[in-house]
């Protein structure tokens, strides 16, 4: 595939956030690559250093883990961090492996991007908040449930 | 467990023979894994590394493979032991001290398989050959991984394959490496050229004992550094290809040495063999350094009855905990170097006789 905004070869992919379930596609070269996430994307929102406030004090939904916790300690704390953080780990893994996407042996199984053990824990999360009557709470674990389960 | 009936056998990747034995020492293949939906396990509760030992523990008891695999806690095993099982490579010396809490190991008699639990990653598998072996020990560990998967969920998807607990590892979670033995090229001071090669197609070069360690008496170890975006298959032809660079280096060097410099090297092993046949005290450095030599001796047939079996098992009983092992009781500092200098004059009493 071809750079969307030179003649070079695009090796990097990028996956912008735009609202809760609002995605954005770039295929960029290397280059092009570095320029969009470190000038064009910070100006694109309100505030850049608000903008990398935001990405340190980002954290993990399932295990709590912090971004900044990660870029401390050099580990994740759970598999789901790949998502949370994947606008941050995007980069670093171009730098670290030239590559963003997985090349090799995948498990027999069909894979699934989240489990049955994960829905099911989510399930009785679910129970619990309405047993509690923590109505928001249990909105939100049931929109979880509904995107996994669409997926 | 006792781990002292240990020392009686050497493990598989000591054996000494295998392909291109004569610079490759061994090759080792790991994978890393993790269940999915747990924290990994830095982040994890004590409560729940017990859960994840418990369950891995049970699954790799149930494995059905030609060698089975026995369990071992390494929280609860004593230090010198833990130290043990590193200086035979079974275990990470993160795994026997770095790291807290429920954790442990499960290998097989030949010492061929090990897999940790509750590693920087939940799983580790390894893989271990003596020479350069790198199908044999992919075809060995892939297996197990397989037969793991079908009894538990790895954390896995599509978009960046086995996830890890650091993103350095993430993809295929595999490091192989392998171990070469090359003082020819030290000799020569040719290391450094030798090496160049490597960076630009990213494999890496560490010490013996892993990551940070020294790379004493001219072992190397040489491992791929990218796991994501490139298969499994596809890297280890990578490495393939340099190890085969660096050898055909090592042997070239080796013939340069026996035709210009024949009588240094003749003498630099036989010095070599001296010492250790006669020292009194002796650091596990030296020794390290002066086997290498008597290593290169046997290799280039100038030392006639000693085999390549016994240099290893010189190197691997002359570690701190084997040496301890072996003598019965803990001996620290000056004792120490003293016992593995009256160990090393008792094995070598006559050895290099025919030379």
């Amino acid at each position: 595939m071809k750079c969307q905004h030179c003649v070079k070869l695009a090796t990097v992919q990028i996956t912008e956030v735009l609202a809760d379930n609002a995605f954005e596609e770039f295929h960029l070269c290397e280059d092009c690559a570095q320029h969009y996430l470190y000038v064009t994307a910070p100006k694109k929102k309100p505030g850049s250093n608000r903008e990398f406030a935001d990405s340190t004090e980002k954290f993990c939904e399932h295990c709590g883990t912090k971004f900044v916790d990660f870029r401390n300690s050099g580990r994740l704390g759970c598999p789901h961090d790949y998502q949370a953080f994947q606008a941050e780990l995007l980069p670093l893994l171009e730098s670290i492996h030239s590559s963003t996407r997985h090349a090799g042996k995948t498990p027999r199984r069909p894979s699934r991007r989240f489990s049955a053990q994960e829905l099911a824990r989510l399930r009785k999360e679910l129970q619990s908040a309405v047993l509690k009557e923590s109505y928001e709470e249990a909105a939100r674990l049931r929109d979880r449930i509904r995107h996994i389960e669409g997926d | 467990m006792n781990v002292s009936h240990m020392t009686s056998h050497l493990g598989e990747w000591l054996r000494g023979s295998g392909p291109e034995s004569d610079v490759v020492v061994s090759t080792r293949i790991r994978l890393a894994r993790n269940l999915a939906g747990e924290p990994f396990t830095t982040r994890a509760t004590p409560h729940q590394k017990a859960e994840v030992e418990s369950r891995l523990r049970e699954v790799v008891e149930l494995l059905e493979l030609e060698q089975p695999l026995r369990y071992v806690s390494v929280a609860a095993m004593p230090a010198i032991d833990r130290q043990f099982l590193v200086e035979r490579q079974l275990i990470s010396r993160e795994l026997a001290g770095v790291l807290e809490g429920p954790r442990g190991v499960a290998f097989d008699e030949p010492e061929t398989v090990s897999l940790m639990v509750n590693e920087e990653d939940h799983l580790r598998l390894q893989s271990m050959r003596s020479g350069l072996e790198l199908e044999a020990a992919w075809a060995t560990i892939d297996r197990v991984d397989d037969a793991i998967e079908s009894r538990v969920e790895y954390a896995f998807t599509d978009e960046f394959g086995y996830l890890t607990a650091c993103p350095t590892n993430v993809g295929t979670g595999m490091r192989a490496s392998v171990l070469l033995h090359l003082p020819a090229l030290g000799l020569a001071k040719q290391i450094d050229k030798a090496f160049k090669a490597l960076q630009k197609i990213n494999l890496v070069v560490r010490g013996l004992y892993g990551e940070g360690s020294r790379a004493l008496g001219d072992f190397f170890q040489i491992s791929n550094q990218i796991t994501l975006g490139k298969s499994e298959v596809a890297s280890l032809s990578d490495i393939r290809t340099v190890i085969h660079e660096i050898i055909k280096y090592e042997r070239m060097a080796r013939t340069t040495l026996m035709r210009e410099a024949r009588q240094n090297i003749l003498d630099k092993v036989a010095r070599a063999l001296g010492t250790l046949q006669s020292a009194t005290m002796m650091t596990s450095e030296e020794t390290m350094e002066l086997l290498s030599a008597v290593r290169l001796g046997v290799h280039l047939k100038l030392v006639g009855d000693l085999s390549p079996l016994t240099v290893n098992e010189l190197f691997i009983h002359t570690q701190p905990a084997h040496l301890q092992k072996l003598m019965g009781e803990p001996l620290d500092g000056e004792a120490r170097n003293a016992a593995r200098a009256t160990y090393l004059r008792n094995r070598l009493r006559t050895a290099g006789s025919s030379s």
